[in-house]
């Protein structure tokens, strides 16, 4: 494109590669691609300078499909990949997909540290609570007596919690949604705007080997008594006609499902949503009988790639331009005639 | 022996000396290290060719006066070329019992033990495991010793400045200096200079240190010394003209790696997670970002190799350093750049193994794991520096081939070539030849795993090129698309790409080479690494004595070398010397009908000499035909 052509306007197709897509039929992975090709247009992405690094699993397929720049590495180390990538060329946009095996067993050191230091990337984690590709173990994710082929018994792991694991690493936006939702691509954006490392889990159903672990939550019928959208500045209720909401309850610190209208509970009582406050969103990872959905915490901080280039900065002030002639004659040097 | 004017005498000439191998030992606190160095440079201003070694304790902080907190530096200098720190030292400076103990075996007989009397009080002479004082029971009548109560004079000579007891004692090490200065006619203007620099902020301490190393020197020019104890003079060496340096190994490869990336027009993303002793690499690079490094201190090994893979896809040269533990951790990483055939040089400064092993201490014995350790057929470049100014070129070697050929470079040091220094005959940096790296650019008929038809190397298009999107990873690819490809005949054919592609920078190389002595012959001695200079000593020994021995140093690990096929065969016996078990002979057993003999040291420790002399006359007598 030469500078004066008008600026293309890239379509869902443009982000489409022409490889066959060769998840197993039903999987909650080909909704996540097809949200993200849809997103990615409308945020003004360009193909060639976004680029997708991920790791080892079904998950990490996702890649090949996409008409980026893509890097298929190895299982659970993506997120140090990205780093040295963002940090060689932090123009570029970096999306980082993992899966809950390869992010949180075997990559979950690195995941710990890209979110720490706060690299401007998007890390979308597909949480299926099992590992699929090699063929349904249970993950670190899964449910205590989760049954599988490693597990006969049912497995006696005591699961993480995503998100709690992100906010723990100190990570600057946490969010969470699911495959089929349509609020998937907003997510999304608001990920990819959060400057610093943006992290979303993703709730995908594998239908292979771990089908409808999430099937109340993401089911058109049961989902709206178990979904709650949360929104900054909105009180956060849920249910089919907005009927529940959170209230705080202080003596515990912590929240409860209310019914409004009922035993005196009003409106009033519905605890705001504030996405800048930890604690909240420290109650909002792990609640009881519903799960909160969309951005459970935003509060940017510094990004290890911006402070990187400003070091780089201040040593070009002090030190001036690089000359490898003085560099090698730094300290003690003599002569032999 | 207190000096006073009536001991004043006319100062007897000083005795030629040829060359002289000294020791400095103490306490891990007694600054053993700086005084060192600090001979180093004066010595290097003299105009002696010399070579050093630091030998520290892996304890940070070992207790005080116990022998496993001894630290030692030991140089070697001469009127003529020197190659090593050398064998058993003529001087042993001894700052207390521990520092004693563990050194005296290695005194030769009939050397010069310079102690501080001072230190050996029952405390410490119980903590270096001495019933009797050493001192006392003539058990070192075999040296030339000279006891001096130096922390005495020190302090004497620190007293005006008025400094609390623990700095003035701490001055000891340039009272030392200055004796020793005084002993081989060394100039104190540099460390007098050095002291002011370095204590700018706390001028009274540099005051004390200065008035100590002139008192030290004072003592030596007054004192009536025993019998036997002269002050000697080792004239200049016969050094090639030009500017010279004192440079460390590491020093060296972080200059190295920064020129190199300079030549290929490219940023240098460093990634490394710090460990013995590569660490220095990382300090020494974390200075230069004004260079185009960034520096990136991993959370593991494995994060600081993934990093610089991401950095090599994006753009820069991805760089990683490391030691032995390090490398295994970023195998499976090294596995998929070269799967990816992208650039990426991962220095191991090799340390003596296996497992965690002896951290501080040198060896090679990672070379199978270099040449061999991954998984699936992963054919890659192993490139063996061999002195520490030969890092430097080493280093620029490696990304050469790196981004010429798109493939992962180990390149081999160790421990002993980064903690010693060398004079070093600064490069002309302006003469070194380019090798501008270009990215692909056209999108016509592009795919990532397109090759040049000469070197085999893929094309390098980077993210945020129009045109150019494509996906990599450590999948198989089609060899005409670069899709995914589990194709049998398909993988079968790359492998031998991949295979193809590396031998084939045996020819981008420079041919084998005899470093001394002829084409063929009785013996030869085939090295690599850091033991060149052992080596290159103990062989012009035999020759000087008629044997037709000859050396050959291997730089070019893997790939190796082309003729050198025909070189082993032009020798009766092939003989290697390694720091290690016998790796580098087995891989010439398996690529050459040699019959080659493997030469086995696992010490910690650099080759004796006098050992590599022996070896080689043992087998120049088991082939004398
Ligand atoms: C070093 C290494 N160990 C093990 C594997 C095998 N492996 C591949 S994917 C995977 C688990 C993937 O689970 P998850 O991240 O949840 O991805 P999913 O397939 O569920 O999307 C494992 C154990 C591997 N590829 N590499
Ligand atoms: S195994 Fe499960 S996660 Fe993997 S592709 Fe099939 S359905 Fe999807
Ligand atoms: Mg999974």
């Amino acid at each position: 494109m030469s500078p004066n052509s008008p600026k293309k306007e890239y379509t869902r197709k443009d982000f489409a590669s022409d490889q066959e897509v060769r998840w197993c039929p039903g999987c909650g992975d080909y909704a996540i691609l097809a949200a993200v090709q849809r997103t990615l247009p409308s945020l003004g992405s360009t193909p060639e300078n976004t680029v997708f690094i991920s790791g080892i699993g079904c998950s990490s397929r996702f890649p090949y499909y996409m008409n980026t720049y893509g890097f298929h590495t190895i299982h659970g180390r993506a997120p140090a990949i990205a780093t040295g990538l963002k940090l060689a060329n932090p123009k570029l946009d970096v999306w980082v997909i993992t899966g809950d095996g390869d992010g949180l067993s075997i990559g979950g050191n690195h995941l710990l540290h890209v979110l720490r230091r706060n690299i401007d990337l998007q890390i979308m984690l597909f949480n299926n609570q099992i590992y699929g590709l090699t063929k349904g173990q249970y993950s670190p994710t899964s449910q205590v007596g989760k049954v599988t082929p490693s597990s006969p018994l049912g497995s006696i792991d005591q699961p993480v919690v995503p998100t709690r694991f992100a906010l723990g690493a100190r990570a600057t936006f946490v969010a969470r949604a699911f495959d089929t939702s349509k609020k998937l691509p907003e997510a999304l954006s608001a990920a990819r705007e959060h400057k610093g490392a943006s992290f979303i889990e993703i709730l995908q159903n594998c239908p292979v080997f771990n089908d409808g672990v999430f099937e109340l939550i993401t089911d058109r019928k049961t989902g709206p008594a178990y979904q709650l959208w949360l929104e900054h500045g909105q009180p956060m209720k849920f249910g089919a006609n907005g009927e529940k909401g959170l209230r705080l309850k202080p003596e515990t610190l912590s929240l409860e499902v209310v019914t409004i209208g009922e035993d005196g509970v009003s409106e009033q009582d519905i605890v705001v949503h504030d996405e800048t406050n930890a604690s909240l969103a420290w109650m909002l990872t792990d609640l009881p009988e519903v799960v909160a959905l969309g951005v459970l915490y935003r509060q940017p901080g510094p990004v290890y790639n911006e402070s990187v280039a400003t070091q780089r900065d201040l040593a070009e002030d002090r030190f001036g331009e690089p000359d490898l002639h003085a560099l090698l004659r730094q300290g003690h040097t003599w002569t032999v005639s | 022996m207190e000096p006073s004017a009536a001991a004043r005498v006319q100062p007897s000439p000083r005795e030629t000396l040829d060359s002289v191998i000294i020791r400095f030992a103490g306490d891990s606190g007694d600054g053993m290290q700086l005084t060192g160095s600090q001979f180093t440079t004066a010595t290097a201003d003299a105009g002696n060719d010399l070579s050093t070694f630091p030998d520290f304790p892996a304890e940070i902080r070992a207790p005080a006066g116990t022998t496993y907190g001894v630290s030692g530096y030991q140089i070697h200098f001469a009127s003529h070329d020197v190659q090593t720190p050398g064998d058993a030292p003529d001087v042993l400076v001894a700052m207390n019992p521990a520092a004693l103990k563990v050194n005296s075996e290695v005194l030769k007989t009939g050397g010069l033990l310079v102690v501080n009397s001072g230190a050996f009080t029952a405390n410490n002479l119980k903590k270096a495991g001495y019933e009797v004082n050493p001192l006392e029971d003539g058990s070192l009548d075999r040296f030339r010793v000279l006891a001096l109560d130096v922390t005495k004079m020190t302090l004497d000579a620190v007293k005006e400045v008025g400094l609390g007891s623990k700095d003035a004692n701490r001055c000891k090490n340039m009272w030392t200096l200055g004796l020793m200065y005084w002993l081989f006619g060394r100039e104190r203007d540099q460390t007098v200079g050095w002291l002011k620099n370095k204590f700018a902020k706390r001028p009274k301490l540099a005051e004390a240190n200065i008035a100590a190393l002139n008192a030290g020197h004072i003592y030596g020019e007054n004192a009536e010394l025993p019998h036997g104890i002269n002050a000697y003079q080792v004239p200049s060496a016969n050094l090639a003209p030009g500017e010279y340096r004192n440079i460390s190994g590491n020093e060296a490869t972080a200059w190295g790696l920064v020129t190199g990336a300079r030549l290929a027009g490219l940023e240098v993303m460093y990634g490394s997670y710090p460990i013995t002793p590569a660490s220095s690499l990382l300090h020494n690079l974390a200075r230069l970002k004004h260079f185009g490094v960034t520096t990136f201190q991993a959370e593991d090994e494995i994060a600081a190799v993934a990093a610089a893979v991401g950095a090599s896809f994006g753009g820069s040269i991805g760089v990683t350093g490391t030691s032995g533990p390090g490398v295994a951790l970023k195998s499976e990483a090294i596995g998929v750049a070269m799967m990816a055939e992208l650039p990426l040089v991962i220095v191991n400064v090799q340390r003596g193994g296996p497992s965690t092993g002896l951290p501080t201490k040198t060896e090679q014995s990672d070379l199978f794991q270099a040449v061999w350790g991954r998984n699936g057929d992963a054919p890659l470049v192993v490139l063996a520096a061999a002195t520490p100014g030969d890092c430097y070129y080493m280093a620029i070697e490696a990304i050469r081939v790196a981004t010429t050929y798109m493939t992962p470079v180990i390149l081999l040091t160790d421990g002993y070539l980064a903690n010693s220094a060398e004079p070093w005959l600064l490069p002309d940096v302006d003469a070194l030849k380019p090798f501008p790296v270009a990215f692909h650019q056209e999108p016509e008929g592009f795919h990532p795993f397109s090759r040049d038809e000469e070197t085999l190397a893929r094309v390098w298009p980077v993210p945020g090129t129009p045109g150019l999107e494509h996906r990599i990873g450590g999948l198989e690819k089609d060899r005409s698309t670069g899709h995914i490809s589990y194709d049998p005949h398909n993988h079968h054919l790359m492998t031998s790409v991949r295979h193809d592609k590396i031998a084939g920078i045996a020819r981008d190389v420079a041919p084998a080479k005899v470093d001394q002595g002829d084409n063929h012959g009785d013996l030869l001695v085939v090295g690599w690494g850091s033991t060149y200079g052992s080596i290159r000593q103990a062989v012009s020994v035999l020759r000087e004595k008629g044997h037709q021995v000859s050396h050959l140093h291997l730089r070019n690990i893997w790939p190796l070398p082309e003729g050198l096929g025909n070189l082993l065969d032009s020798f009766h016996t092939v003989l290697v010397p390694e720091l290690n078990n016998g790796q580098l002979v087995k891989l010439l057993r398996a690529e050459y009908p040699v019959d080659a003999v493997s030469l086995p040291r696992v010490t910690g420790l650099p080759f004796r000499i006098g050992g590599l002399i022996q070896a080689m006359e043992e087998r120049l007598q088991g082939s004398a035909i």
